[in-house]
């Protein structure tokens, strides 16, 4: 099969993830039968574990592996979810393949989970540890959407400031039904407890105005 | 679409940011002028750094790019691409994902306040924030944003598979936007308040469509919907009367206001706020330049924002030669 990355990508990748400090997994679940894209995204997370010592793939299947699924909170397929260096779910999931633009959020979630902690100003921190209710953040994108990266690493970055705190991002085309429950026709759409939405490449503080406002 | 596009500067660290206590010149904004500009600046010696929420600019908003010189056809991102990594070689500095708050000028130098809570001093600045989509300005625009109403073809024209959608615009970017949509919507609306703006070439592939149907001299006067909208009423110019059709998107390409809200109470802009240079690129501050989108030049492509940026670079280095002059008793602020 083609690679998907060619050799510059390739070699750029691997500078980029040679700033990975720890070790990180990632769990993929897929599906027999028809899953769109499973194969694709099965294809790219192994490209990129072939990039970096620091990263691991396991490869899930969503019937056979119910309870693990269960677990990481994975129904859809393709879905796979970042373990920290200690095997530990912090609420960092992609749901349908990051490719296109979406490849910025995924390698920033490899850097971060692997110890490259963003740095925020002190009372954002604060803000984001006083959490404690359990939040999910929906981040709808589509692959040729430039600001859409940004609105996943901010759910993301949430999540693994704050237990409480998942972020997911939902490929809309993969996940077209999904996408038409919650009436995505533009995107970034962020769909907070799937209640309270917003749209647009918003700064992190929107997140937490909208979760305090809960 | 291309299927990996990778954002190079994602790499680049603000390390540079928190040690340069004073910089030659500072650029605001990552699109072809701001890139340009660090190029040319670099090459000249000066210390410079970039500053901007997202690198590459409206290059990202753009599917086909043939009309910058060098480049039959290349993808905007693809060609941002290149900028990026020529400017990469160089090892300019970019500082991403931030925002400037405000600009403070200090005579003669200027201090920036970002949104992460850094501030940065510098002695000459440019503006090459670019601009944003413009409004319509129509009762139900703002409540159908998302819900229908769009202002970037390549993010969400998927969502508009088989289905009807209206482009309002008569520009190269209204053009662009109804080719790329073609491959998606069943059918295609054009309306727009005038004459055709856009390039020859682009008209010729729109006319050789068989799902695109144009209203010219036609006044978009109102989004309607329920949950989602589901049209629009124009008034038709020639024949005097109003009418609605019916769509399930509105693409607005209307052209792009200025981002010079930063500058805005500082140097002259011209009433539709867009930044007045001289022929050096230079504002009515000494020290502060504009180029690209933001200023009054008239026609907003990347060729021109590009060459723009080189020309404020090369004025820059000018000034920091011969005019600038450090505080009376030589310290940093
Ligand atoms: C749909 C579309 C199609 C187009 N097609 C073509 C084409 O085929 N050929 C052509 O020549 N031109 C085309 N153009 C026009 C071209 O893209 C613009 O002229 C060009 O990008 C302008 O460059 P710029 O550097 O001035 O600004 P921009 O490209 O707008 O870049 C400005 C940058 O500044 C940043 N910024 C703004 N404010 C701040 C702030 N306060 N803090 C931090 N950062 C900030 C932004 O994030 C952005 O990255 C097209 C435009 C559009 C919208």
């Amino acid at each position: 099969m083609a690679k998907l990355f060619n050799e510059e990508v390739q070699k750029q990748l691997k500078e980029i993830l040679a700033q990975t400090q720890e070790k990180i997994t990632l769990v993929l679940f897929t599906k027999e039968g028809s899953c769109p894209t499973c194969s694709e995204t099965k294809q790219l997370l192994e490209e990129v574990t072939e990039l970096s010592d620091n990263i691991d793939l396991e490869l899930k299947d969503l019937e056979r592996d119910q309870s693990l699924a269960k677990q990481y909170g994975v129904t859809l397929t393709p879905s796979f979810v970042i373990l920290n260096a200690k095997g530990e779910y912090k609420g960092v999931k992609f749901n349908g393949i990051p490719a296109g633009h979406e490849i910025n959020s995924f390698v920033s979630a490899l850097l971060e989970m692997s110890g490259m902690t963003p740095k925020f100003q002190e009372n954002i921190v604060k803000r984001i540890e006083k959490i404690n209710q359990p939040v999910n953040i929906k981040v709808f994108v589509t692959l040729g959407c430039p600001h859409c990266p940004g609105a996943v690493q901010n759910a993301h970055r949430l999540a693994m400031l704050n237990e409480n705190i998942e972020g997911e991002m939902i490929e809309a085309q993969t996940f077209a039904e999904l996408s038409n429950k919650f009436n995505v026709s533009g995107v970034p759409k962020i769909v907070i407890n799937d209640k309270y939405e917003f749209v647009g490449n918003q700064p992190i503080e929107t997140y937490l105005e909208q979760i305090e406002n809960m | 679409m291309k299927l990996i596009n990778l954002n190079l500067e994602s790499t680049v660290t603000s390390s540079d940011f928190d040690r340069v206590v004073k910089w030659d010149l500072l650029i605001i904004g990552g699109g072809p002028a701001g890139l340009n500009a660090a190029l040319y600046a670099k090459r000249k010696g000066l210390t410079c750094g970039i500053i901007s929420k997202e690198i590459g600019g409206q290059l990202h908003n753009t599917t086909d790019v043939d009309n910058y010189l060098g480049y039959k056809l290349i993808e905007g991102k693809d060609l941002s691409h290149q900028f990026v990594n020529h400017v990469n070689s160089l090892e300019v500095p970019i500082y991403k994902d931030v925002n400037v708050l405000s600009i403070e000028v200090m005579n003669p130098d200027f201090k920036i306040s970002l949104d992460d809570g850094k501030v940065l001093y510098s002695k000459t600045l440019l503006m090459a924030t670019g601009g944003m989509p413009k409004k319509l300005a129509v009762p139900g625009e703002e409540f159908y944003a998302n819900k229908g109403v769009s202002y970037c073809t390549t993010c969400d024209a998927p969502f508009f598979k088989d289905k009807h959608v209206i482009v309002a615009g008569g520009g190269n970017s209204a053009a662009e936007a109804i080719l790329d949509l073609s491959h998606w919507a069943q059918h295609i609306t054009v309306v727009h308040r005038s004459q055709w703006r856009a390039d020859k070439i682009l008209l010729d592939k729109i006319y050789a469509l068989n799902n695109v149907t144009v209203h010219l001299e036609t006044q978009l006067l109102e989004v309607f919907g329920e949950a989602q909208m589901t049209g629009v009423k124009v008034f038709d110019k020639t024949t005097k009367q109003e009418k609605t059709i019916a769509a399930q998107g509105l693409f607005i390409e209307i052209g792009n206001l200025p981002k010079s809200h930063l500058v805005r109470d500082l140097v002259q802009t011209n009433p539709q706020g867009e930044i007045i240079v001289d022929e050096n690129q230079m504002t009515s501050v000494p020290g502060l330049y504009a180029a690209g989108d933001v200023t009054q030049q008239v026609f907003k492509q990347i060729v021109i924002s590009a060459a723009d940026g080189a020309k404020a670079a090369l004025a820059a280095t000018q000034y920091l030669n011969q005019t600038y002059k450090e505080n009376s008793n030589g310290e940093i602020i």
